[in-house]
Formats: C-alpha cells, sequence, structure tokens
C-alpha cells in the first residue's frame, strides 16, 4: 500500500467535508420536522379539527423544500465514498457497505413510497390511512439516520471485524457487535434528538415571526405550544445523550475528548473549559499555557467522561508521547509496531506470490503480533495522531453553549405561552426568531466536532485518511469540488428563497369546528 | 438458512438481487423519458404541470432505485464499487450531478422566487432524463468494453488513463447502449401516461412518440444485442481463476444457460407486446408487460454479465485485473447476513405495489392538478 499525495487527501477530505456540510443543513429538519407535522396531523385525526389540517399542510410544505435538497446532497454522499474513497471502500467496504445497504432497503423505500401518499394523497387514502403514512415517512428518515449513524459509529469506534491478509481488507465478523455498537447508539440518539431540536427551533422561529409581524396569530400560537414542549422534552433528552456520547468518546477517542477541551497535560480531577480562549501559539511540546483566556468548572470533565470527581483524563502530551505510570503508549511505540506490520504483510503476499508456505506462516505470525497497529504503520511522524485542536475545540464549546441556550428558550417560550404572554413579549419573540441560525450552527458544530475530531483517522486507530482516498489526479477532485460548491451554493440560495416566501405567504387559516 | 449455502452460491445470490435492482432501476426509468418528454407531450401549461405532477409521484422511486442499487453493490461487490466509482470519476460526477439537478426541480419547479425560473428546472428536467440516462447506459455498456484500471496485490486499485472514464464515450458500443437507453425510457414513459393520464391530447401524442420512436430504439436494441451475442468475453478457470478472452463468451453464456436466454426472449416479446397493445388494441395496459419486460431482459444481461465464470467487469489495462463475482465479493460473513436482510425485499416490494395501486386507482386530470395545493 502507499501514501497519496498530501494535495489529494486533502481536495478529497475538502470535498466530503463541503458535501457533508451542505447535507447537514437539511437533514436534521427532515427528521425533526416529519415527527412535528406527525404530532400536528394526529390531533387533526383524533379531534376533526380541520384547522389543524391546515396547519400540518403548511408545514409540510416547508418540510417538502426541505427534503428535496437534502436527498440532493444526500445522494452524493452515498457515491462519494466510492468516487472519492475507493481504497476505503475496499478496506472496509464489507463491514461499511452492509448499513448503507441496508438503510437504502429499510429507510429509503419506506420514506420515497409514503410520501407520495403524504403529499398526494390526502384525497385519496382515509384519514387514518393519511396518518400512518405521514408517520411512516417520519420513522423511514428516522431509519435511515440510525443505519448510517451505526456505520458511522463504527467509524468512531470500529468492533465486529478482523484484518484478513489474503484480501487485505477488514470483514465483518459479528453483525450484532456492529449493530449494537455503543457508540453508534449514543451518536444516532444524540443526531436525532439534535435535529429535534433543530426543528423545534424551526418551527418557534417561524410562529414567533408571525407574532411579530402580528399575523396568522392562531397558528403561531399553536405551532409553537407543540414546537415548545416538544423542544424542552427532546433538549433535555439530547442533554443525557450527549453525556453518553462523551463517555463513549472518552473510552474509545480519547485524543479527540483532548482537543475538544484543548487539554494537553491530563491529570486527575480534570476541569471542563465553559468557555475560552485558545493560544494560537501553542505547540504540544512547550510550556505556553493553552488558553488566553477561560472559565472552567472544576473537576467537570472528570465528571464528564468518567462519572468520577477524580478520575484522570490523559491530555494531548500523555497521549501522543506516552506515560509509562498510567501505561499509556505513545503514538511512537504504536508506530513502530504499525510498521513491523506493514512490513510482515508485504512479505506475506511476498511469500504467497512464491508459494513458500513457511515463510508464509512466518510472515502471519509477525503480522498477527502486530496487526492491531497496522493503521499507525502508514503515520509518518507522532503528531500527526493529533487533530486541529483549534476547529474541534471552539466547535464543541459552540453546540454545547447553543444546546444549553436552547433548553432555557425552549422554558421562557413555553411559560409564557403558557401564562398567555408571549405575543407581547417582543424580546422572547425576537429570541426565537434569533435562534434560529444558532440551532443550524449547533448542528454543523456537532459534526465538525465528530469528524474533524477524528482525524487524521478515517477509522479510527485503524485507517488513516491518507490511505483512504481514491487513487486520482488532485486536479480532478478539485474540478469537482468547484463544480459542487458552486451547485449546491445556487440551490442553497434557491431555497432560501423559496422557504422564505412560502413563510411569508403563510398557512390558509381556517375555523375552528 | 443462508449459512449452508456455499460462497459461490451467495456470490450469485447477490448478483442476481443487483441485477433485479439494476433492472427494477431501468424500467424506473420512465420518470426520465417522461421528463424528456415534457414538451413534446405537453402544449400548453396544464399539459406539462399535469405531465410533471404524474411523474413527481414516482420520481423518487427511481431516484431509490439507484441509491439502493449502488448500496447493494457497495455492500456485496466493493471491489467493483471502488474500481469503477473511484476510477471512471468523470462518467459516475456527471451522472450524479444530472441526479442533483433532478431532485429539487420537482419541488421548485412552480414554486414562486424559485431565482432561477421555472424553464430552468424544466432545463434540469430534461438533462436529468436525457444525459443522465445516457451516461447511464454508457457506463453500463463498460460491463461488456472493460475499463482501463489495475488492482494491485493489496485489491486496491487505479485508473490508468487520466480521462477517468470518459474515455467509454469513445467506444460506439456503449454510446449506443447508453441512447437505447435514452429511447427505451421515453418509450415506457408514453406507455406510462397512456396508463396514468385522462387528457386525450397527451394520450394521442404518447402513441405519436411510441410509433415513431419504438424503431429506433428496436434498431439500437438489435445492433447492442448483436454486439453483445457475437463480441468477445472475458472467461474466468473456476480453478486457477486465470482471465482468459473467449470469442461470443456471451452467446455461449446464454446458451449455458436456458433458463436466462428464455428470460431475455420472453422480455423482448413481452416489450414489444406492451406497445403493440397500446398502438393497434388502443389499450392502457401497455405499460404493465412491456415493464415486466424489460426486467426480464436488463435481468438476464446482468445474469450473462456476471454468471458462468464470467468478468463482470474487465479491465483493459491488465487483463487479470478484470472483476468477477468471486474476486470483487464481500466475505461470505456479510453476504451471509446481508441475505437475511434481503429477504425484507418482498415485503418492500409488497408495499410498494399497494401503494403505487392506490396512488394510480384513478387517473390523474388537470383538474386534480388545478386544485392540489401541494402540485409541482
Amino acid at each position: 500500500m502507499e501514501h497519496l499525495d498530501p494535495s489529494l487527501v486533502d481536495w478529497s477530505r475538502a470535498q466530503f467535508a463541503l458535501t457533508a456540510l451542505y447535507h447537514w443543513i437539511f437533514v436534521p429538519l427532515t427528521l425533526g420536522l416529519t415527527f412535528i407535522v406527525a404530532i400536528m396531523e394526529s390531533i387533526y385525526v383524533k379531534t376533526g379539527d380541520e384547522w389543524w389540517k391546515n396547519t400540518t399542510k403548511f408545514w409540510m410544505g416547508l418540510l417538502a423544500i426541505n427534503f428535496a435538497i437534502g436527498l440532493a446532497t444526500g445522494i452524493i454522499m452515498e457515491f462519494e465514498f466510492g468516487t472519492n474513497w475507493s481504497n476505503y471502500s475496499w478496506i472496509v467496504g464489507d463491514i461499511f457497505g452492509a448499513p448503507l445497504a441496508i438503510e437504502g432497503l429499510m429507510a429509503f423505500f419506506m420514506e420515497s413510497t409514503f410520501f407520495a401518499i403524504m403529499f398526494f394523497g390526502w384525497e385519496k387514502v382515509s384519514k387514518r390511512a393519511h396518518l400512518l403514512s405521514t408517520w411512516l415517512v417520519a420513522v423511514g428518515s428516522n431509519l435511515s439516520a440510525l443505519w448510517i449513524l451505526v456505520a458511522n459509529g463504527w467509524m468512531q469506534h470500529p468492533v465486529g471485524m478482523h484484518f484478513n491478509p489474503d484480501t487485505a481488507r477488514n470483514e465483518m465478523t459479528d453483525f450484532w457487535a456492529i449493530l449494537f455498537n455503543p457508540n453508534a447508539y449514543s451518536k444516532f440518539l444524540h443526531t436525532i434528538s439534535g435535529g429535534y431540536v433543530l426543528a423545534a427551533l424551526f418551527v418557534i422561529a417561524i410562529s414567533s415571526w408571525y407574532l411579530l409581524k402580528k399575523r396568522n396569530i392562531q397558528f403561531a400560537r399553536r405551532s409553537i405550544m407543540v414546537a415548545a414542549s416538544f423542544g424542552l422534552i427532546v433538549s433535555l433528552f439530547n442533554v443525557t445523550t450527549g453525556d453518553d456520547s462523551a463517555r463513549q468518546v472518552a473510552q474509545h477517542q480519547p485524543v479527540k475528548l483532548a482537543a475538544m477541551e484543548g487539554l494537553y497535560d491530563g491529570k486527575p480531577g480534570a476541569e471542563i473549559v465553559a468557555f475560552g480562549i485558545l493560544n494560537p501559539n501553542k505547540k504540544i511540546n512547550d510550556t505556553q499555557d493553552p488558553f488566553l483566556f477561560k472559565l472552567a468548572i472544576p473537576y467537570g470533565l472528570s465528571v464528564l467522561s468518567y462519572h468520577k470527581l477524580d478520575a484522570y483524563v490523559p491530555g494531548l502530551k500523555q497521549l501522543v508521547y506516552g506515560d509509562k505510570e498510567k501505561q499509556i503508549m505513545s503514538a511512537q511505540g504504536k508506530m513502530d509496531r504499525g510498521t513491523k506490520a506493514v512490513t510482515a504483510l508485504t512479505n506475506y503476499k511476498k511469500a504467497k506470490a512464491s508459494k513458500d508456505k513457511l515463510a508464509q506462516a512466518a510472515a502471519l505470525k509477525a503480522f498477527d503480533a502486530d496487526s492491531a497497529y497496522l493503521g499507525y504503520g502508514y503515520l509518518k511522524a507522532p503528531e500527526e495522531v493529533i487533530p486541529p485542536v483549534a476547529t474541534t475545540f471552539y466547535a464543541f464549546h459552540t453546540m454545547v453553549i447553543f444546546g444549553s441556550w436552547f433548553i432555557l428558550l425552549f422554558m421562557i417560550i413555553l411559560y409564557l405561552t403558557m401564562t398567555n404572554e408571549l405575543h407581547t413579549k417582543r424580546w422572547a419573540l425576537w429570541a426565537g426568531v434569533l435562534s434560529l441560525p444558532m440551532g443550524y450552527a449547533a448542528q454543523e458544530a456537532g459534526w465538525i466536532t465528530a469528524e474533524v475530531g477524528r482525524q487524521p483517522w478515517a477509522i479510527q486507530d485503524m485507517l488513516p485518511v491518507g490511505m483512504a482516498t481514491s487513487n486520482i489526479s488532485s486536479g480532478s477532485v478539485m474540478i469537482t469540488f468547484w463544480m459542487f460548491a458552486v451547485l449546491f451554493t445556487a440551490l442553497l440560495i434557491a431555497e432560501v428563497s423559496i422557504m422564505t416566501t412560502q413563510i411569508k405567504i403563510g398557512p390558509k387559516e381556517a375555523k375552528h369546528v | 438458512m443462508f449459512e449452508t449455502l456455499s460462497y459461490l452460491t451467495l456470490q450469485e445470490y447477490w448478483w442476481f438481487l443487483v441485477g433485479l435492482l439494476g433492472a427494477l432501476f431501468v424500467f424506473m426509468t420512465f420518470v426520465q423519458g417522461g421528463q424528456t418528454l415534457l414538451w413534446t407531450l405537453g402544449k400548453t401549461e396544464i399539459q406539462r404541470d399535469l405531465i410533471v405532477n404524474t411523474l413527481g409521484r414516482k420520481w423518487e422511486l427511481t431516484f431509490t432505485a439507484l441509491v439502493m442499487f449502488g448500496g447493494a453493490l457497495f455492500a456485496a461487490f466493493p471491489l467493483f464499487y471502488a474500481t469503477s466509482f473511484g476510477g471512471a470519476y468523470y462518467v459516475w460526477m456527471a451522472i450524479l450531478f444530472c441526479f442533483i439537478i433532478q431532485a429539487v426541480a420537482y419541488e421548485y419547479r412552480k414554486k414562486p422566487n424559485n431565482v432561477f425560473g421555472e424553464k430552468t428546472y424544466e432545463v434540469f428536467l430534461f438533462i436529468n432524463g436525457s444525459l443522465g440516462i445516457v451516461l447511464i447506459g454508457t457506463a453500463l455498456g463498460t460491463l461488456f468494453t472493460g475499463g482501463h484500471f489495475v488492482v494491485n496485490d493489496m485489491h486496491l486499485s487505479h485508473w490508468t488513463v487520466p480521462s477517468y472514464g470518459l474515455e467509454a464515450a469513445l467506444v460506439f458500443f456503449n454510446v449506443a447502449f447508453g441512447f437505447m437507453l435514452f429511447f427505451l425510457s421515453r418509450l415506457l414513459a408514453a406507455l406510462y401516461f397512456i396508463n396514468a393520464v385522462d387528457q386525450a391530447e397527451i394520450i394521442d401524442r404518447a402513441r405519436t412518440v411510441l410509433k415513431y420512436e419504438t424503431w429506433i430504439f428496436l434498431i439500437l436494441f438489435v445492433y447492442v444485442i448483436a454486439n453483445i451475442l457475437l463480441m468477445q468475453g472475458y472467461n474466468y478457470d473456476p480453478v486457477s481463476k486465470v482471465v482468459t478472452l473467449e470469442s461470443m463468451k456471451y452467446l455461449h453464456n446464454f446458451m449455458a444457460m436456458p433458463l436466462v436466454a428464455g428470460l431475455a426472449v420472453i422480455g423482448t416479446l413481452l416489450l414489444i407486446w406492451g406497445v403493440i397493445l397500446a398502438l393497434f388494441f388502443k389499450s392502457d395496459k401497455g405499460i404493465w408487460p412491456a415493464g415486466s419486460g424489460v426486467v426480464m431482459v436488463v435481468l438476464s444481461l446482468f445474469l450473462i454479465l456476471g454468471y458462468n465464470h464470467t468478468a463482470f467487469y474487465p479491465s483493459l489495462s491488465d487483463i487479470q485485473s478484470s472483476l468477477t463475482i468471486e474476486n470483487s465479493s464481500g466475505s461470505k460473513y456479510t453476504l451471509t447476513a446481508m441475505s437475511y436482510v434481503s429477504l425484507l425485499v418482498p415485503f418492500v416490494l409488497g408495499y410498494i405495489i399497494v401503494v403505487w395501486r392506490i396512488m394510480n386507482r384513478e387517473k390523474i386530470t388537470e383538474t386534480e392538478v388545478k386544485n392540489d395545493p401541494h402540485h409541482y
């Protein structure tokens, strides 16, 4: 195996990041809004009140605009694993391909089939059959998230496989271990609950704007009531799933955790930084303070990571250079063993080609001894294991700070709605409107934390991105990167324009029964 | 249940499923064909709206079938996924661009302030239906004619020419295959409109399309099939796995698998029968025999590509790098696990059929489109 051109790797990363970031503008809203729409339609079916039907149809219309562009950006994601990460597709495709295929069979068909009834079947099926279709679209879109996060969870914490030296790839040995990978479930629950929070913010923002404009008052109040109740419940749930997700990171991706917290020196009873400004000149092996300014909560990181006040949390120094006392192997130590594994694999292939059984057995034995570190054999320097600290740190803190604000916002909005004061509190309505971009920022920040924090690995500790790309010219990827950038930006502009116009037009109001 | 099957049987089972998905996708390209007929059949705004809304209730199924086809290839034959997608880069990227613009076109076309105007989105639909399908056909043609790639001893592949797949467009057979699919999609679309729409002018024009374009399709079809039967194919030895050229390999495959040959013949007859029903018996049911026929013919082509010790993706740069269902598949464990998941296929097909019947119980009319607040 050869290491590929660094500029190719960077362009491939850039293209995938661009696609993922655009895709993730639309998906969380779909995940949550399908449920909000299903809840509203359930109220309609239960009460028979046409007003709820019109309300459902309005939000469904906005969902459709968002859904279309989500599909457009989504199809690229699947095929980019082949076009831009073809080595990855072979080396881990035996494991990674399965959840993607299951996603298509179990989720995409359900979504696309019942989507037709949901949008065009109001007059073609009974009320209950239509409601069932709406719920199936919601379930289908969330099932889709489940399978893609099973795949992504496996990339963060690979389980249930072994490396087959004959095929030079990782092969699945335990489907259930992959399916029930705890990392996948914490990611799934945290991701979908984040999507629900965004959908609640979306409904609140638009409804608040109507109240500020003193129009569609009843529609806005009722929509806010549903969204704020839903938002408060799911945002609290989001905290618990975030806590679980952080513990998974602490256990399986300690370097990512250290980067998320700007923690260079490990210690027991580690504090958590609530807000901080990193020192941009800080290097891993100097003595400068990592922070120019910080507000920290004592013991917070130990509690978050291990649920213990005095738990030891390793820092970047320990994780890169090792700590014998804490039994942490250095990255250099892992690289040495990885190099041995790479050499043994090459020798095994040569011995196999020359049909030398003895040499084959010897090479295989040597490979088995160090195969767990194979991926490290392709790194050039120990410091490569550190992800971009500033990006990871600021993304993580943006997500947490905004996420905390949303809980408070939902509480305030819900209280003011229940006391019938919301329409008189313009500051609260503006807060509702302005929180929507924060919701999108939090979503993107969450994914940046997860994916940038995993660098340099495509598969944690197993496959560096430098080994995973397609062996094509970087110029080709650069061309398609810019084509995607222009196309997606143009489509985003159209989407925002259509969406805001539909919001301005507003819902068709109907009298209550 | 699946654990008792041999590795080869599982590989053949998955190649069958991939072929079936590919065949269903080709049937569903009537959506793309319909998009290219938008201005041919729709002379007024309401007629064009009717066409777009008729297709708009099905486009996501076609889209999903394509995604599923890709997903199944990734899971079951990852080396093909890695080699073709990562090598014939420009072709696949161009195909993806054609599908990106389709995904937004239906929803955004009639919406106020859609920035680019209704016509632009209609052009998007046309590009998807024409260039997208011709490119897919060209890419499928390379399964017979091969690609310029090599696979090393670590099973990592790369393309050996800098055109990254665009060179496939210089092979006449590949392009003919692409145009054959293009005209097939238009025939199927015309049959689908006759079946699903209640608008006399559109149906009349659809019959005119059938009347003339069936001949174009048949000429291309005969050319492609004759070439397939007469061309050299890539055979591999089941024991040594050495790949060699064999003259008239695909004809031999048909002869070695008479059931597959029967599938191709019956499929072709059903396709022609569907057109005859629509043209000469003025029936609106032609889409069903024609659609079934298309599925059967495409499936049979996939089966002669992958079965009977045939390399389904020949390498023009290094014949021994050619991909077979044996050297490019997932592990036995993965294929077994995935086979259990595949038991869901009849269930999925079942609810698709039920929903299809519900949505198509009554023909779509201009009035319905006018009165539907969510119309495209």
